[in-house]
């Protein structure tokens, strides 16, 4: 599992890759924190592009549940964005799309959640800044 | 160990088909009919046995009891919900009054839905019979007498003709009980519950019910995977959605259809049966989650598939 972030304006964009199991969950709770905590002071967003990551078992999930508690706490918004098919039936089998929003790419999450976000990603050539 | 029979199979609380819903089924299976006519009851039944399970059936709503049939004549059973008063009838059907039998009953916990069939439960008041009550709570005993004392029921618990013996199993080591290796572990339930695991002629079944499986403890997840390796069944507390089991519904003391596979997967079990259905659920529900867990199992296979089943009042697995 690995997890690098991306900055879009206010929007903290964390793409996450591999399998995401009871192996790694511990690891990927620490770096999503850490991805959190980029924009804290501006309650800004975060959208977390699933598009490589190829699986995701109920620890994992739990620990999308913690980051919306952690979130939500912080009048915060979270989404996922670009699930693969597999991952998407996962998250609706487990009832996970009612705890969070899931769009169908990141650019879709973008232009959700922040204007200024969505023109910095649109103007970025490589995919903005870490 | 010959197969388990489920008579009741519904968590928290006993509910009924109603009016409307059978109706319901009714509109569905006339219209499925498209016209066809039936010359017997045969060919009836036919046409139903193609339709799909919750068109024409529906999952039952007795509260937890369940059969175990060892091929010995003593009767086993786990927990005393409200489909204990049908198991009751059909044992007094086959053997009468004056048969005296041996009934081994394992107790998950003393909540209320898994002891209030108890009173209703014929063999109990008959001289001769003896029964056994097994479970990890010292206090078994208490519960079942406190619940027909006044003003919660007019049939007092010294009413009972039978021989009733309480055992208090100690969890962790293995028991020889009934012909069975019976082994005990403590779950994760509101005043504790118990899970067991019943052995014989190389046959494994596990019987955990109302055990929440908290994701944040690798230890108790081994603990649950040693538990459950290579059983032949597995009935399994997936009362909840997974997103339900760990955000509003926490400490709540269930599981979900999701931990079931995971669990069962690690420990190379081969069939996961879902059990103690949330009562709001409907039958149409309960086939959606039976669908859902049979397709995750599929996405998250990596050795020999493992069978998923919804228990169902009157269901019957062979092993």
């Amino acid at each position: 599992m690995e997890l690098s972030t991306r900055r879009f304006a206010d929007v903290i964009v964390a793409e996450a890759a591999g399998r995401i199991d009871y192996t790694n969950a511990d690891n990927f709770k620490s770096a999503l924190w850490q991805a959190i905590e980029q924009n804290r002071g501006e309650r800004g967003p975060v959208v977390i592009d699933f598009s490589r990551v190829d699986y995701i078992s109920s620890v994992g999930l739990r620990v999308l549940m913690l980051a919306a508690k952690e979130m939500n706490g912080g009048q915060r918004k979270i989404t996922i964005a670009a699930p693969s098919p597999v991952v998407q039936e996962i998250i609706a089998i487990s009832r996970f799309h009612l705890i969070l929003a899931v769009f169908a790419s990141v650019r879709e999450a973008l232009e959700k959640l922040s204007p200024a976000a969505l023109a910095a990603h649109d103007a970025a050539p490589a995919g903005g800044t870490t | 160990m010959k197969r388990a029979r489920f008579w009741g199979t519904r968590g928290s609380l006993p509910v009924a088909l109603t009016a409307a819903g059978v109706r319901a089924k009714l509109v569905n299976v006339l219209r499925a009919s498209n016209g066809r006519t039936f010359v017997d009851d045969r060919q009836a039944a036919e046409y139903l046995d193609d339709l799909d399970f919750a068109v024409a059936g529906t999952y039952g709503g007795h509260s937890s009891c369940v059969e175990i049939e060892t091929g010995e004549p003593h009767y086993v059973l786990c927990d005393l919900g409200s489909g204990v008063r049908p198991f009751g009838e059909a044992a007094l059907a086959r053997h009468g009054a004056s048969a005296p039998q041996t009934y081994h009953i394992f107790m998950s916990h003393m909540h209320w839905d898994h002891i209030m069939g108890l009173p209703f439960f014929g063999p109990a008041y008959i001289p001769g019979n003896r029964l056994y009550i097994y479970g990890g709570h010292p206090g078994l005993e208490g519960a079942l007498r406190r619940q027909q004392s006044p003003p919660s029921f007019p049939v007092d618990f010294s009413a009972f003709r039978s021989t009733i013996e309480f055992v208090t199993l100690e969890p962790g080591r293995r028991h020889d009980i009934a012909g069975m290796g019976v082994t005990l572990i403590h779950q994760y339930h509101g005043g504790e519950s118990f899970g067991y695991r019943f052995e014989r002629g190389g046959c494994a079944i596990v019987y955990s019910t109302d055990s929440e499986h908290k994701l944040t403890d690798p230890d108790s997840s081994e603990a649950f995977i040693d538990f459950f390796r290579d059983a032949d069944l597995v009935i399994f507390d997936a009362m909840y959605s997974l997103a339900d089991s760990i955000s509003v519904k926490a400490d709540w003391g269930h599981s979900s259809n999701i931990v079931g596979v995971e669990l069962c997967q690690r420990a190379n079990a081969r069939h996961l049966c879902l059990f103690h259905h949330e009562p709001a659920s409907t039958d149409d529900t309960i086939e959606r989650v039976l669908s859902d867990t049979r397709r995750y199992e599929e996405i998250t296979r990596t050795g020999a598939p493992l069978h998923i089943s919804a228990a169902y009042d009157g269901m019957e697995i062979d092993l």
